[in-house]
C-alpha cells in the first residue's frame, strides 16, 4: 500500500501563481538560499546534501553529494543544470520547469554556492517554449529579488545564471552531449576518458551537471536538513521521487512518491496515482524506466521503487522515472518498433553500431509489423542487438554492455529484446499471417 | 593535431594477446600494438589526428576493474600492466558487427570505384567479412557525387562517417569548410550551401578517406590502383620538401600521395604540390632543342644546339671578357645539377655573375651564414619570430606545421609583417610594420628603448613591448624570408642581422623555390662556392682541383639584369628561370633579356623569357630523373624517377657537361654518383654525406646538412699533424670554414610617405601565373583575380568603398581593379598579390627603389 | 531581411555577452534568426558565423543537427504531432493521419497557402495528455479529431494569437539583466548593502 508523505519537489504545484515570484515567496521560497548563503558555509551545504544521499534524478542515479565532491579543484568551475528532458513518456521536468521555475533556480544557486561555481547554466529543452519563458521570467525576478547576481542576499556570494535553450535533439540529455551543445556544437556525446565532467566539463573546466529535479530537491534539503530527507525511503533510496505515469492508465500524470516504500503497483493502480488500467483492461506489460529500460510483466508489479532492486533483481532500471503501462490491446511489435524508431531518429550518428544498427533494426521491425517479416528475422534481430550491446539477453541483465561511446547504443535493444522475450508469439503471428493481428 | 608521442627512454609494459610488449607512455593501444606487429583494424583512427573513437572498428578487450570490456584501441592509452586481447571470439564478433554495419548502407560499386583495390573497407571485408549480406532493405540513397570544390568530389553513399576529412579540415588545415550535416543515419559530410571546400589542403582529405567517398578530379577514373607503379620522392613545388609517392600509369604521372616524413610533412601535401604534376605531363613541354633562325625558334639536334650555344658564349667571352656572361636561375635543379652548373659557370665560363634567386630572396650569406634551425626546432621553440612571406601561400606545409605547434601551445608566434598572413590568427603577436622599415622594428624589438609612446615603423610602443616580453624567453627560431617583394631584400637582411643578436636565436629560411636552398649550397650565387663557403675563403681549396676561379664576387640578379639592360653584359644563361615573369621588376627583366646579345635558356617550357632566347635546351624535370634536393632546413633527400623525359630532354647536369666540353672544358662527370662524390669531397657543408648514407633506410626522411660531425671551423685536410707539407711538397690546404653572416650596415631611412600615396606590399599567392600552375589544368582555374587590399581607415580617408573599382597608379603602370577593405593591412599600405595573371603587382615595381608607392583614384 | 535586423541584432549581441565563449550562443542566436526569418536562411546563418567568429559550414553543420531548426521555409503554423510511445498508445498516429487529411498535406509538407506545416515528432513531454501536439511549440493536449479541427479554426481566425506566437518565436520574455556577478569582480568597490534585500 502506498505511503503518504508530504511532497518535496511538487509542494508548490497547484498553488496559485506557483511559477511567479509572488507565488513562490508565499510558500517560503528563497528561504533556503538565504539560509545557505548567509548562515552556512559551502561545506555545510555539501554535508547536508551528502547526508541526504540524494541520488541524481536524471537517470543515472549517481549520488549528488559525491558528484560534487569529485569536482576537480581549478578556476573556473561551472554548474550546468540539465533540463533537456526528452526521454519518451517522461514529462516531470517539463512540469517543474513550467510550474515551479523558482524552485529550480533556488536549487541551482544553492548548488553553485556549495561547489563554488563561477557561473550556472540551465539548459532547457528547446521545445519547452513555455518552460523557457517561465524560467526566463523567474530568473529576471530572482535577480530583482537579490537572489541572483551580485552579492546574493547581501552575502559575499555572487553568481550569474543563464537560461540556455536547446533546439531539438534527444541526445543532448546525455551530460557530455549537453555540454557540447552548450558550447554551441553538434550534440555529440564526448568519448571517455575523461570520465566525468567534474574533471573536464564545459570548456574543459571542471563542471557539475545536475538534473532539474535534483536541483528542485536542494532547497528542501537545506531547510529541513539532509537527515530529514534520508529518513524518507530506505538508506539506498532516500527521499521522494517524481514519477511520470502514462500509457493505458486511467489517470496519467506526474506523481511524487516516497522511494523504496512504494511499488510499481502503487503507481499504476493506486487511485491517487495511475488509478489502474482504463476500460477495465488487463495490464499486459509496463516499461519501468523510460524507453531505454527493459520491460516488466505484471509479475514485477510489486517490486519496490528502489533502483538497486530494479537493476539487480529486475535486470532493468528506473532510469528517467517514467512508467508506461500497456494493456492487452497493445501490439507489442508496434510498441517496440516505435521506440526503436525513436532511437534511430535520435542517434547522433557518431558510432557505427548505433547509427547503422538503429536504422537497420527500425527497418526490420517495421517490416515485421507491416507483415513482411521472415522467420529468420527474429534471430537476425537478436544478433544485430548483440552487435550493438554484446551479451544482451532475455531475461535481461543490468547494466548492458556497449560498443558505443554513449548509452544510446545499448538503449536500442531493450524494447526489441523485451518484446521478443515476452511476446515472441506475437512476432511469429505477424510473420505467419503477413499482417499485424491488431490491425 | 596529434603528434607522434615524444620518444622517451621510459617504456610501459602491456600485454597484447598474451605477449608482453613495450609501449611508449601516453600512446594509444592501437599504435603500440601495430608497432609490435599486431594490426588492429580501423577506419577513423589516423595517427596524425586527434582520435575520436567513432567508427568502433578497433574495439578490443581491455581488462578493467570489472574484467575485460570492449574498448576502442584508438582511444585507450597504454598503462603499465594493461592486458589487451585482440583475437578473442568477443572481439571478432564486435569487429565483424561493425564491419557489417558499415556495409549496410555502403554501395557495392567497387568495380567502378576509384578506391577499389586500395580500399580499407574492401580489404577488411575481404579478410574478415561475411560472405553474404543479411541486409535486405533498400540502402540509403544520395545524389551521386557532388562537388565539394573544383578539386574534390564527394559520393555520400560511400561515406562511412569516419570524420577523417572533417577533422583534417578543422584540426590540421584550420579550414573548417566541410562539416557533418544532419544527424544519425542521415548524417552527411557537406559544405555550407554554395560555399566550396576551397582549402589549399583539400587533396589530403581524398588521400585519407578510408573508402571511395572522396575523389580528386585529376585522378578520377584515370587508373586502377593495381595498374599504378610508384616511387618515393620529394615534392618540388616549394622548398618545404614534403615526401611523396609518385605514381604513374603507363608513361604518364597519375597521382602524388603524401608520405609521412616525421620531421617534415607528417604525410600532408598542399594541393599545388599534389596536383601540379599535370604540368609534367603537359603537351606544351619543350621536347627538343631549339635554335633561333631569325624570328623563329627552330628544332635542332642536340649537337647543333649545343654547338650554337657554345659558339655564342665563346664569342661573347672572347669579345667582352669572362665577366660578360651571367647565369640566372637554378633553383629548379636538383643538387647535382646545380653543382655541375656552378662548376660550369665559375670554372669553365669563369663568371661569378651567377644567381639562383630572382630578386625575391635574400643575400646568399644571410641564408647560408646564420645558425640554421629545422622545422621541428621551430615547432618546439619557445617562440617563433616570423619575418617572411605568408607561409600559407608560399610554403603551405610549413604553415601547417607551425599552425599546429601554435594551436597546441607548443610555441608562440611573433609575426613581423606588412600585411596579415595565414598565421596571423594563430600568432601571439602580429606587428604590422610599414614597408621598408622592418629593420627599425627589429632593432626596437631587440634593443628596446625608444620613447614610451613612440611608434616604430608604424607599430605602437605597447605592441612592441608585448612582443619583447614574448621573445624574452630566448632561443627563438626566426623564420626568415621576404615579407614583401616591393621593398628591398637588404632591409630584411639587416633585420635578420639584428635578430641574430637575440640569445640562442636560430634561423629557418623561408625561400619558396623548390631547391633554392640546395642551389645556394651548391654555389649558384655570387660570391660563394659549393658547400656554404665564401668565394674568397674557398678559392684555394677548390682551386686545387678546379683551377682558376673568378677574381671578384659577381653580381646578383638585380645587378645582372641592370647591367644587361644597359648593354654592359652580353650573354645570359637562363637556367629554368623566367625573370620576365618572376623578377619583381618585370620591366627591367624584359629590357635585360632584350639587351643581352645572346641568351641561352635551359627550360621545360617556353616562357615569356625563354621564348626570346637564341638557344633553348630542353630539360628533364622532377619525376623524370633521379637526384637529390635540399629543403629549407638544409635537409637533403632523394628524388625518384618514375617516367622518362619527353622527346629528347636531358637532365640539366648532362647539358652542363656537354656544354662544358664544347667550351673546351671538362666537368669530369659521367653520372649523378660521380657528381655527388665530388660534392661530398669538396663542399664543406656536405662532408661525410655519402651516397651510401643518403641511400640508407634511416635516411628515408632526408639528412640535414651539415652533418653534426662536419667541420665548421677551418681544418686541415689531413689528419697527419706532423706533415708540414704533403707529398707534393706544397703547403697543405685547409678545408675552408663555413660562411658566417655579417650583418649589413644600417641602411638609410626610406623616404617619407606622402599623404596621397600608399606604400605597396606584395607577395605570392599559392595559385598564380607560375608555369606549373598554368600548365596544370586542375589548378589553372583556381587562380583568383587580383584585388587591392587597403586598411578601412585609408579607404574611408580616400573616399572609397569596399568592392569598388579603382585606378591604381604607379610610376611604372596604371591598372584598374577592385579594392577591398582589410584591417590586416596596416594604415598607409596597400597590398596586391605579386603575380596573378591579371593585375599583377609585378608590373608596378621599380627594383631600384627601396619601397614602391602607389596612388589610388576612383574610376 | 535575412541577416539579423535592428530588432534582433542587439538581442544577439547581448546573448553572446552572457557566455564565457561566444560559440555557446549558437543555439539561442539561431533561434533568433528563425524568429526573424521563419527559418534559417543562408544569409542568417552566415551572419551568425560572422558574429561568433566561425566558418559558415560550422554554423550549418551545427544547425542541421537540431530538429527545431529549418533550413527551408515552413508554414506560419508548425503543427508538430507526437507519435511516440505514450501518444501511440493513445491514438497519436490516428491524430497525425487526421491532421494530414484535414489539412491536405503529408507530414513534412506545407499547405499550398503557406499556413500550415505538419510534422511528426518524437515525444514532446505532454504524455499525461496524450495524444498531444504543439503549434509553434505551444502545447495542446488530449487532442481529439474534433479538437484538432477547432484548433485549426481558431488559429486561422487569429483567436489564439496570445497563446501561439509566430513560428520561430521561442521565448517572448526578454532577459532584463546582463552579467552582474562578473561585472562585480571587475569593480572591487561594491557598497555594502544594509539589508539582505535590494530596493
Amino acid at each position: 500500500m502506498a505511503t503518504t508523505v508530504a511532497p518535496i519537489v511538487t509542494a508548490h504545484i497547484g498553488t496559485p501563481d506557483s511559477h511567479t515570484l509572488r507565488g513562490y515567496l508565499a510558500s517560503g521560497g528563497y528561504e533556503a538560499l538565504r539560509k545557505a548563503v548567509t548562515t552556512m558555509t559551502r561545506e555545510e551545504v555539501q554535508t547536508e546534501v551528502d547526508t541526504a544521499n540524494l541520488l541524481g534524478r536524471g537517470g543515472a542515479g549517481f549520488p549528488a553529494g559525491r558528484k560534487w565532491s569529485m569536482l576537480r579543484k581549478a578556476d573556473p568551475t561551472y554548474l550546468v543544470v540539465n533540463g533537456d528532458e526528452s526521454e519518451p513518456a517522461t514529462f516531470k521536468d517539463h512540469m517543474l520547469l513550467e510550474e515551479d521555475p523558482h524552485q529550480i533556480i533556488e536549487g541551482t544557486i544553492i548548488t553553485a554556492y556549495a561547489i563554488g561555481a563561477a557561473q550556472a547554466f540551465i539548459y532547457v529543452r528547446g521545445e519547452f517554449a513555455l518552460g523557457i519563458e517561465r524560467m526566463t521570467q523567474a530568473l529576471n525576478e530572482a535577480y530583482g529579488h537579490g537572489a541572483a547576481g551580485n552579492r546574493i542576499f547581501g552575502s559575499d556570494f555572487s553568481l550569474d545564471v543563464v537560461i540556455h535553450p536547446g533546439a531539438g535533439a534527444y541526445i543532448c540529455g546525455d551530460e557530455t552531449a549537453l555540454l557540447e551543445s552548450l558550447e554551441g556544437k553538434r550534440g555529440f556525446p564526448r568519448i571517455k576518458p575523461p570520465y566525468f565532467p567534474a574533471v573536464m566539463g564545459l570548456y574543459g573546466a571542471p563542471t557539475i551537471v545536475n538534473n532539474v529535479e535534483t536541483m528542485s530537491n536542494i532547497p528542501w534539503i537545506v531547510v529541513n536538513g539532509g537527515a530529514a530527507f534520508a529518513a524518507l525511503g530506505e538508506p539506498q533510496a532516500t527521499g521522494t521521487r517524481l514519477f511520470a505515469v502514462s500509457g493505458h492508465v486511467k489517470k496519467p500524470g506526474n506523481y511524487e512518491v516516497e522511494l523504496a516504500k512504494n511499488t510499481f503497483r502503487d503507481l499504476i493502480y493506486d487511485p491517487r496515482f495511475g488509478a489502474g488500467i482504463r476500460n477495465g483492461a488487463e495490464l499486459k506489460a509496463f516499461i519501468p524506466g523510460g524507453a531505454s529500460s527493459f520491460w516488466f510483466g505484471p509479475d514485477r508489479l510489486d517490486m519496490a521503487l528502489d533502483e538497486t532492486k530494479v537493476k539487480g533483481e529486475g535486470g532493468s532500471m528506473m532510469g528517467s522515472g517514467s512508467i508506461i503501462a500497456m494493456d492487452s490491446s497493445t501490439c507489442m511489435v508496434r510498441a517496440a518498433w516505435r521506440l526503436v524508431r525513436f532511437f534511430s531518429r535520435e542517434s547522433c550518428g557518431q558510432c557505427t553500431p548505433c547509427r547503422e544498427g538503429s536504422s537497420w533494426l527500425d527497418k526490420i521491425m517495421y517490416r515485421i509489423e507491416a507483415g513482411d517479416g521472415r522467420p529468420d528475422d527474429l534471430d537476425l534481430l537478436m544478433d544485430v542487438c548483440d552487435n550493438i550491446s554484446p551479451g544482451v539477453q532475455w531475461p535481461s541483465r543490468w547494466p548492458p554492455n556497449m560498443t558505443t561511446i554513449c548509452p544510446l547504443g545499448p538503449s536500442i535493444p531493450p524494447p526489441i529484446v523485451s518484446a521478443l522475450g515476452m511476446f515472441r508469439d506475437e512476432f511469429l503471428t505477424h510473420i505467419k499471417d503477413g499482417a499485424c493481428p491488431y490491425g | 593535431m596529434a603528434d607522434a608521442p615524444e620518444t622517451s627512454t621510459d617504456t610501459v609494459s602491456i600485454t597484447v594477446d598474451g605477449k608482453v610488449i613495450a609501449a611508449q607512455p601516453g600512446e594509444m593501444i592501437i599504435a603500440a600494438a601495430e608497432r609490435n606487429g599486431v594490426y588492429i583494424p580501423r577506419f577513423c583512427y589516423h595517427p596524425r589526428m586527434r582520435p575520436v573513437g567513432m567508427c568502433r572498428m578497433c574495439l578490443v578487450q581491455v581488462k578493467g576493474p570489472r574484467g575485460f570490456a570492449l574498448s576502442p584501441a584508438c582511444y585507450v592509452a597504454v598503462a603499465e600492466g594493461q592486458e589487451v586481447v585482440t583475437d578473442s571470439p568477443e572481439v571478432k564478433k564486435a569487429q565483424d558487427g561493425v564491419l557489417e554495419f558499415l556495409l549496410v548502407n555502403h554501395p557495392l560499386d567497387c568495380p567502378v570505384c576509384d578506391k577499389g583495390g586500395e580500399c580499407p573497407l574492401q580489404d577488411q571485408t575481404l579478410t574478415f567479412g561475411p560472405g553474404e549480406t543479411r541486409f535486405v532493405e533498400e540502402k540509403r540513397h544520395w545524389a551521386k557525387p557532388i562537388n565539394l570544390s573544383d578539386l574534390v568530389l564527394l559520393d555520400r553513399e560511400r561515406c562511412i562517417q569516419c570524420d577523417r576529412c572533417t577533422r583534417f579540415a578543422d584540426e590540421v588545415a584550420g579550414d573548417p569548410l566541410i562539416e557533418f550535416v544532419g544527424r544519425g543515419a542521415s548524417i552527411e559530410v557537406n559544405t555550407f550551401p554554395d560555399l566550396p571546400f576551397s582549402s589549399y589542403f583539400s587533396g589530403n582529405t581524398v588521400q585519407i578517406c578510408p573508402v571511395g567517398a572522396l575523389t580528386a578530379t585529376p585522378y578520377r577514373f584515370k587508373a586502377r590502383p593495381w595498374d599504378l607503379e610508384q616511387v618515393e620522392s620529394t615534392c618540388t613545388s616549394c622548398a618545404v620538401g614534403c615526401r611523396v609517392a609518385v605514381q604513374s600509369s603507363g608513361a604518364k604521372l597519375t597521382r602524388y600521395l603524401g608520405v609521412d616524413a616525421d620531421p617534415v610533412n607528417h604525410g600532408w601535401l598542399c594541393d599545388r604540390g599534389r596536383f601540379d604534376f599535370e604540368a609534367v605531363n603537359s603537351d606544351e613541354r619543350v621536347t627538343a632543342p631549339l635554335v633561333r633562325k631569325g624570328d623563329e625558334l627552330i628544332e635542332a639536334s642536340w649537337g647543333e644546339a649545343l654547338a650554337a650555344a657554345a659558339k655564342g658564349l665563346a664569342d661573347v667571352t672572347k669579345l667582352h671578357g669572362k665577366g660578360s656572361v651571367a647565369v640566372i636561375g637554378g633553383a629548379r635543379l636538383p643538387n647535382e645539377d646545380a653543382f655541375a652548373w656552378a662548376k660550369l659557370a665559375k670554372v669553365v665560363l669563369g663568371t661569378d655573375h651567377v644567381d639562383c634567386q630572382l630578386g625575391d630572396g635574400l643575400p646568399a650569406a644571410a641564408v647560408l651564414g646564420l645558425p640554421r634551425a629545422t622545422i621541428d626546432d621551430a615547432c618546439r621553440a619557445p617562440v617563433v619570430i616570423l619575418l617572411g612571406p605568408d607561409l600559407k601561400e608560399e610554403l603551405p606545409v610549413l604553415y601547417l606545421r607551425l599552425r599546429a605547434a601554435a594551436v597546441d601551445g607548443k610555441t608562440k608566434i611573433v609575426e613581423l609583417t606588412p600585411h596579415s598572413t595565414g598565421l596571423t590568427r594563430y600568432a601571439a603577436a602580429s606587428l604590422g610594420y610599414r614597408p621598408g622599415e622592418v629593420a627599425l622594428l627589429a632593432r626596437a624589438l631587440v634593443e628596446g628603448g625608444g620613447g614610451e609612446d613612440a611608434d616604430v615603423a608604424g607599430v605602437s610602443a605597447a605592441a612592441i613591448a608585448a612582443a619583447r616580453e614574448l621573445i624574452s624567453a630566448g632561443n627563438a627560431v626566426v623564420v626568415l624570408g621576404r615579407p614583401s617583394l616591393a621593398e628591398y631584400g637588404s632591409s630584411v637582411a639587416e633585420a635578420a642581422g639584428v635578430l641574430a643578436r637575440l640569445p640562442g636565436a636560430r634561423f629557418l629560411p623561408a625561400l619558396r623555390r623548390a631547391n633554392v636552398h640546395g642551389a645556394l649550397d651548391m654555389g649558384l650565387a655570387p660570391g660563394v662556392l659549393p658547400g656554404r663557403v665564401a668565394l674568397a675563403d674557398g678559392r684555394d681549396w677548390f682551386g686545387r682541383e678546379w683551377g682558376a676561379l673568378p677574381a671578384e664576387p659577381g653580381l646578383d640578379t638585380l645587378g645582372i639584369l641592370t647591367t644587361a639592360a644597359d648593354g654592359r653584359l652580353q650573354a645570359l644563361i637562363l637556367l629554368g628561370a623566367d625573370p620576365a615573369n618572376d623578377f619583381p621588376d618585370r620591366q627591367l627583366a624584359r629590357r635585360a633579356i632584350a639587351g643581352a646579345g645572346f641568351v641561352v635558356a635551359v627550360d621545360t617550357f617556353l616562357t615569356d623569357s625563354s621564348r626570346h632566347a637564341d638557344v633553348v635546351l630542353p630539360a628533364a624535370t622532377y619525376a623524370e630523373r633521379a637526384g637529390t634536393t635540399t629543403n629549407l632546413e638544409g635537409r637533403v633527400s632523394r628524388l625518384g624517377q618514375k617516367v622518362t623525359p619527353p622527346g629528347v630532354a636531358w637532365p640539366d647536369w648532362m647539358i652542363a657537361s656537354e656544354l662544358a666540353v664544347r667550351l673546351g672544358g671538362d666537368l669530369g662527370f659521367d653520372s649523378l654518383e660521380s657528381i655527388w662524390a665530388e660534392i661530398e669531397r669538396l663542399a664543406p657543408s656536405h662532408a661525410g654525406l655519402t651516397t651510401a648514407t643518403l641511400s640508407a633506410r634511416a635516411s628515408r626522411d632526408g639528412v640535414v646538412t651539415p652533418l653534426p660531425a662536419a667541420p665548421t671551423e677551418a681544418t686541415a685536410d689531413t689528419d697527419d699533424e706532423a706533415a708540414g707539407a704533403d707529398a707534393t711538397g706544397e703547403a697543405p690546404v685547409n678545408r675552408p670554414a663555413l660562411l658566417s653572416f655579417a650583418a649589413p650596415e644600417r641602411a638609410g631611412d626610406v623616404p617619407a610617405l606622402d599623404s596621397y600615396s600608399l606604400r605597396l606590399v606584395t607577395g605570392h599567392k599559392l595559385y598564380d601565373s607560375a608555369t606549373s600552375v598554368r600548365r596544370s589544368p586542375s589548378l589553372a582555374g583556381l587562380v583568383a583575380k587580383g584585388k587591392l587590399r587597403v586598411n578601412p581607415y585609408d579607404l574611408d580617408r580616400l573616399g572609397l568603398t569596399t568592392g569598388g573599382r579603382i585606378r591604381l597608379q604607379a610610376p611604372r603602370a596604371t591598372m584598374v581593379l577592385e579594392v577591398v577593405a582589410d584591417a590586416g593591412v596596416p594604415r598607409g599600405s596597400a597590398s596586391l598579390p605579386f603575380n596573378l595573371p591579371s593585375e599583377p603587382a609585378a608590373d608596378l615595381i621599380d627594383g631600384s627603389l627601396a619601397v614602391n608607392d602607389v596612388r589610388i583614384e576612383t574610376t | 531581411m535575412s541577416r539579423l535586423g535592428p530588432d534582433f541584432l542587439p538581442r544577439a549581441i547581448a546573448t553572446i555577452a552572457l557566455y564565457p565563449e561566444p560559440r555557446s550562443a549558437m543555439l539561442p542566436i539561431l533561434h533568433l534568426v528563425q524568429e526573424q526569418n521563419g527559418f534559417l536562411t543562408e544569409e542568417g546563418m552566415a551572419h551568425v558565423a560572422e558574429l561568433l567568429g566561425l566558418s559558415q559550414a560550422e554554423v550549418y553543420g551545427t544547425a542541421t543537427f537540431y530538429d527545431m531548426f529549418f533550413t527551408h521555409p515552413v508554414g506560419n503554423y508548425l503543427v508538430s504531432v507526437c507519435t511516440n510511445i505514450a501518444c501511440l498508445l493513445n491514438g497519436g498516429y490516428e491524430l497525425l493521419e487526421h491532421a494530414e487529411q484535414s489539412l491536405g498535406v503529408k507530414a513534412g509538407g506545407t499547405t499550398p497557402d503557406g499556413q500550415f506545416t505538419v510534422e511528426e515528432v518524437e515525444c514532446i513531454g505532454l504524455c499525461g495528455n496524450a495524444p498531444c501536439l504543439t503549434v509553434n511549440w505551444r502545447f495542446f493536449g488530449d487532442v481529439t479529431n474534433e479538437g484538432f479541427d477547432s484548433l485549426v479554426g481558431d488559429l486561422t481566425a487569429g483567436r489564439l494569437a496570445e497563446t501561439v506566437p509566430p513560428h520561430g518565436t521561442l521565448c517572448r520574455v526578454r532577459r532584463t539583466v546582463g552579467l552582474e556577478a562578473a561585472a562585480a569582480v571587475e569593480s572591487t568597490s561594491v557598497p555594502e548593502l544594509e539589508s539582505g534585500e535590494r530596493s
